[in-house]
């Protein structure tokens, strides 16, 4: 057991400490993460601070963060670890003179030394404490999957040739999905889950203070209503957390003092990024007022 | 304790989540960790560890609000005036003030007494209307801006909320968790049953259909790219079979070409069916990027297109909204005549169907005794490359009354049983 840390509200104390306000039930999730060695799955729509979370809770407990970027098409060379196969070739070919046999050269260029290790082994064999972050896990195949399956409940990496690489310390690991396909049962079974959605808009104002304090207080706190009343309405891509502080920062930046339909209108291209969208926002702040 | 945890996994379950053996084993190893007097730790301990899908959070919240209820609280009642005190608290939406709202309201209007076995909602319905809140909602909402208006359903939805905790509360401690659980139970959203969704099923039917929609686009678009081969290229394979001696040591395959269906759905939108017709076809132009066309037609005894509305307007709703008014849907009396409506469809738009073409058909089949004019159909099964029938009806109805589901499945690729989220997911991702 890790016990990184010792309670839910240091966990978030922790947190806001490096500007990331976590909500109870994250800061929950964080701490059972690392009471159960088990990872997080952090799922919910783009922009509402997965990513971030994972980048937070390594800044604030000082770990290193190990990044692997999913994509369609990563494989175990992208995602575990790789030969270097040139080196291993100047190997051979440097002790062609000598008197070698087949057998030492193989224990040889088979060694730490010609290993290129990728981020799931790097977390795994790290000495120091990290954090690994497996960014976007919705974005590879099914069948890649199964790669991660090792790595998250053994805590181990098996290298045919060497052997099997064991945690020295468990990692702190958190997945990111956006949701657009299923993940495996099998996966989703050895994570603690963790659905991130749009704040409140208590919550996002306290957001938006903490992360734009420039802001006077008292437009935060419109801000946060009317991003939450944009989010009600059908749109395409409802603003996220991120495109609120942009328009917050907007804001500031245009010295703005009070928000009126007009300003409003004016720099909605900040939060909505469809032409549809911004049509009917506007029109929704035409006929409300 | 232990037994307390199995009742609440076996309720879980009972609602239809589903929890493994292992997940029930970390919940158990996850509550270890919470202190006993934290009931939101507690939560958020058995939720990370058994709930990973995020449509099936409002179903474990129930369950574990009936399990883990708060002792129904003595309460200060002053006497105050409940019809100022609502319009005060929904202007407020104060967290303090809400809570304090619903339970003098549960307490004067609910009429609870032990002893009778009145279903929990029906509590929470009664209150709510001798409360009057939605009169009330309605008389701040004139005038308010467009700000103001989505503070007030917040807070009345937050009203709403309280009012069913304090009902569940005091059942709770009258009749015991597991009863309370079962009373306040309802189906998960990819479970409910298109015929009969209430009011609230269907709000959460909405909410889920959406990133249906991108999961399936996503799985439709993937499955276009992979795992295709193509057929096998003869003159470059002999080609590469010069540099090893003529033997085709190397095949080499024609590059795929990923064809994109051409959909054609013809729906039913009379009274019975409207609702399944209305998720569907949302569903299907939600997904109008993985087709190389969709075409919609309308129908109850007569037969119409409505592309045409879809294309012009981004938001489906309203489209579906405008259907009635502007397509020519009724021909004669206004009950589903399918014959009819077959027929008309094969006479006037009959040659545009081509082998590329799907035809996917929506409705119960209930003819109201007209001709099925089933030779229609054959027609159209004989030019398109498929044809489906997807019926919201469970499959023990089918061909009782005036229903002809039999009649016409002689003529379809295949008939399925579409009552829910669920079973129309299966099927649209099998048609691509």
């Amino acid at each position: 057991m890790a016990e990184r840390f010792a309670s839910t509200a240091e966990v978030r104390a922790g947190l806001a400490g490096v500007e990331y306000l976590a909500d109870e039930a994250t800061a929950g999730v964080v701490f059972l993460a690392d009471r159960l060695d088990k990872p997080v799955l952090v799922e919910g729509p783009a922009g509402t601070g997965k990513t971030e979370l994972a980048k937070s809770v390594a800044r604030w407990a000082g770990s290193r963060l190990v990044r692997l970027q999913c994509y369609e098409g990563l494989d175990e060379s992208k995602a575990l670890y790789e030969w270097n196969y040139r080196k291993q070739l100047l190997r051979i070919q440097a002790g062609e003179g000598a008197d070698a046999s087949w057998a030492e050269l193989e224990d040889d260029i088979f060694t730490e030394e010609f290993l290129l290790p990728r981020p799931l082994l790097e977390a795994i064999r790290a000495d120091e404490p990290v954090v690994l972050l497996i960014d976007e896990v919705d974005r590879v195949e099914v069948e890649t999957e199964a790669l991660l399956l090792e790595v998250l409940s053994d805590w181990q990496v098996s290298v045919p040739e060497m052997g099997t690489v064991s945690a020295t310390r468990i990692p702190l690991v958190f997945l990111t999905s956006n949701g657009t396909r299923d993940l495996s049962e099998a996966l989703k079974r050895r994570c603690l889950y963790l659905h991130l959605d749009y704040p409140s808009v208590e919550r996002e104002r306290e957001i938006v203070l903490a992360r734009v304090p420039e802001l006077p207080a008292h437009l935060a706190g419109e801000v946060a209503r009317i991003v939450r009343s944009l989010r009600l309405l059908d749109l395409r891509k409802p603003p996220s957390v991120s495109e609120t502080l942009d328009w917050a920062r907007t804001l500031v930046l245009l010295g703005v003092d009070a928000l009126d339909a007009e300003v409003t209108e004016s720099t909605l291209h900040v939060l909505l990024k469809h032409r549809a969208d911004i049509a009917a926002a506007a029109r929704e702040l035409k006929t409300a007022g | 304790m232990l037994d307390l945890l199995a009742g609440f996994v076996g309720e879980l379950r009972a609602a239809g989540l589903p929890v493994s053996l292992t997940e029930n084993i970390d919940a158990m190893d996850a509550v270890r960790h919470v202190a006993l007097d934290d009931r939101e730790g507690l939560r958020t301990a058995m939720a990370a560890t058994m709930v990973k899908r995020p449509e099936h959070r409002p179903a474990f919240d129930a369950v574990f609000d009936s399990f883990f209820a708060l002792a129904p609280s003595t309460l200060g009642d002053e006497g105050e005036d409940l019809v100022s005190l609502l319009e005060e608290t929904l202007r407020s939406g104060d967290e303090e003030a809400v809570r304090r709202l619903a339970r003098l309201a549960v307490a004067r209007l609910a009429g609870m007494e032990e002893g009778r076995g009145v279903r929990g909602s029906a509590y929470v319905f009664k209150t709510l209307r001798l409360l009057d809140v939605d009169g009330a909602l309605a008389r701040l909402l004139a005038g308010s801006t467009w700000l103001e208006r989505d503070d007030l359903a917040a807070a009345g939805e937050r009203l709403r909320g309280e009012v069913e905790a304090e009902v569940r509360r005091r059942l709770v401690a009258e009749r015991g968790p597991q009863a309370v659980a079962r009373s306040v139970r309802r189906p998960l959203p990819e479970d409910v049953d298109f015929l009969h969704a209430s009011g609230e099923d269907l709000a959460a039917l909405h909410r889920a259909l959406r990133p249906l929609a991108r999961r399936m686009a996503a799985r439709l678009a993937r499955r276009r790219r992979h795992g295709r081969h193509g057929r096998l290229d003869f003159r470059r394979t002999l080609r590469r079979s010069l540099s090893t001696g003529g033997v085709p040591a190397d095949p080499r395959f024609r590059r795929p070409h990923p064809h994109k269906p051409e959909i054609v759905v013809l729906a039913d939108v009379s009274g019975s069916v409207a609702t399944f017709a209305r998720f569907t076809l949302q569903l299907v132009h939600a997904l109008a990027g993985e087709f190389s066309a969709v075409r919609t037609f309308v129908f109850i005894d007569g037969i119409d297109e409505v592309t045409r509305l879809f294309d012009r307007s981004d938001d489906v709703g309203t489209a579906l909204a405008r259907v009635h008014e502007e397509a020519d849907v009724v021909a004669a009396d206004g009950h589903s005549d399918y014959g009819r409506a077959l027929s008309a469809f094969w006479a006037r738009w009959g040659r545009e169907i081509t082998p590329r073409t799907s035809v996917v058909i929506l409705g119960d089949a209930r003819n109201n005794y007209h001709a099925s004019h089933a030779e229609a159909l054959a027609e159209v099964r004989r030019r398109a490359r498929r044809v489906w029938w997807l019926n919201p009806e469970p499959r023990s109805y089918w061909d009782t009354g005036d229903s002809i589901v039999s009649e016409y499945a002689r003529h379809c690729s295949g008939v399925f049983e579409c009552r829910n989220l669920r079973q129309l997911e299966a099927f649209v991702s099998q048609i691509g």
